[in-house]
């Protein structure tokens, strides 16, 4: 225990380092998701067939690429393409597209647990489609959809160290590199597995306020 | 001003509307009356454009209704619609959902809309509701704020969706009370209804629908007190004395 102790104050400064990266890439692959997310939702309920189809099958592609596989083509094809990106833009645009593909699915959720009635009464007072999802669908999907959207935050965070495998020195890869350079691999991974865990308590919590709150109504 | 000729709508194979002609003049107050499903609802959702229809024609003050055109927008501003089941949005007070069309649509400036949707509110009856939102509201008091989120729109006609069906007997009044003022200052009305009461006190006229078509219609009281047409008659019996 002794030693753990010791472990703790020598390799906590590095992988403090790795864990400012890992929050990085996992807000960062999240506001991205977000957005992308709502737009491929959006499509898909539009009413119109081209776009809820190319939503439809845009959801299923990135689905069915795994997120390793997705930062590799970004990180290492895409060069050859011409278009060149830093580790760290690579993990938070592969990060963010694959899962824009959960996001779009929950927020489509969301906005089809809306009383249609809610969308004539917007309607009858002459709303566009757009200003009935902004006035009226969106504010009201919020509340559905917040529970799973933290859930997919703690996930996001537990999966941005995938981004170590394109050498993004977040916290996982920090942990690998002290580890195989010093050999203390329980103390470095019970510390990495600890940090992570820190991290997530308080967004369980949130899942938690969240799912309170949409438990009320 | 609201005219209907030989407008028919089918659901699927379902032909819910076989050639409606009719028509509603301005300040008039018409009832439908007929047994569910027979497209009483339909014929009110194809005026404001809720659904499309398939064959006729729709007009409003001349303009023809097409749910797919751009004009579609400036007839619901001038004819508004009051749902069965209120339809108020609950994530805002009851001000908040009478302003909502004067601001966001119309682009009135806020003052004056808000300044215009407590005085609608006051005139339903509501004016102390005005920062609750609808699910701490009754039933009756919700369709009396929705009734002020039509009126705040200065419709020319106001659609009335079975207005009472969904409320409590003792709150129906209330409701009854507020259209029948709305009738009394002019408002043009069109409502669906099972309220005979109501419509043969305040009625213009009535129509009677039935299997998609307008089986009789005339004079609210002719109507109601000697259906010429056996189904109408039969409709009156069973509503009037269920027992």
């Amino acid at each position: 225990m002794q030693a753990f102790w010791r472990d703790t104050v020598e390799f906590l400064p590095i992988l403090m380092s790795g864990v400012a990266l890992t929050i990085i890439v996992t807000i960062g692959s999240l506001l991205l998701s977000t957005v992308l997310g709502l737009i491929w939702a959006l499509m898909r309920v539009s009413g119109i067939g081209v776009l809820s189809g190319l939503s439809a099958g845009l959801i299923n592609v990135i689905r069915g690429i795994p997120i390793i596989v997705l930062l590799f083509y970004l990180y290492f094809v895409m060069p050859e393409f011409g278009v060149t990106m830093t580790a760290l833009q690579a993990a938070i645009l592969g990060l963010g597209i694959a899962y824009s593909a959960y996001q779009a699915e929950n927020f489509r959720a969301g906005i089809e647990a809306i009383d249609k009635g809610q969308i004539e009464a917007a309607q009858a007072i002459g709303m566009s489609w757009a200003q009935t999802m902004r006035r009226v669908v969106l504010p009201q999907a919020v509340k559905i959809v917040l529970p799973p959207y933290g859930n997919v935050m703690i996930m996001m965070l537990k999966d941005s160290s995938q981004a170590s495998t394109i050498t993004v020195a977040e916290l996982a890869l920090q942990g690998k590199l002290i580890a195989s350079s010093t050999f203390k691999n329980t103390s470095v991974f019970t510390l990495v597995a600890l940090m992570y865990l820190t991290m997530s308590i308080p967004l369980i919590l949130l899942v938690r306020h969240f799912e309170k709150r949409a438990a009320r109504k | 001003m609201i005219e209907l000729s030989d407008v028919h709508k089918s659901f699927g194979k379902v032909e819910v509307l076989k050639g409606i002609t009719a028509s509603v003049e301005k300040g008039e107050v018409v009832c439908i009356i007929g047994p569910s499903g027979s497209g009483k609802s339909t014929i009110l959702r194809c005026i404001n454009g809720l659904e499309s229809y398939d064959r006729g024609d729709i007009r409003i003050d001349g303009a023809r209704v097409d749910r797919n055109a751009a004009s579609i927008v400036a007839i619901r501003t001038q004819v508004s619609m009051v749902f069965q089941r209120f339809n108020l949005f609950p994530h805002r007070t009851a001000l908040e959902n009478v302003i909502e069309g004067p601001i966001y649509v119309k682009k009135e400036p806020r003052a004056e809309a808000l300044e215009r949707g407590r005085a609608l509110l006051a005139r339903v009856g509501l004016a102390e509701k005005a920062d609750v939102h609808p699910p701490q509201l009754s039933g009756g008091q919700q369709q009396r704020v929705a009734i002020a989120r039509a009126l705040a729109m200065q419709p020319k006609a106001i659609l009335f969706d079975e207005p009472t069906s969904a409320l409590d007997p003792e709150l129906v009044g209330d409701v009854l009370g507020v259209m029948r003022k709305l009738a009394d200052d002019g408002m043009t009305m069109v409502v669906v209804t099972h309220e005979m009461a109501f419509a043969k006190d305040v009625a213009d006229r009535v129509l009677f629908i039935d299997g998609g078509v307008i089986v009789e219609q005339g004079p609210a009281k002719s109507v109601l007190n000697q259906p010429q047409h056996a189904r109408t008659q039969d409709f009156l019996r069973r509503v009037l004395h269920p027992l």
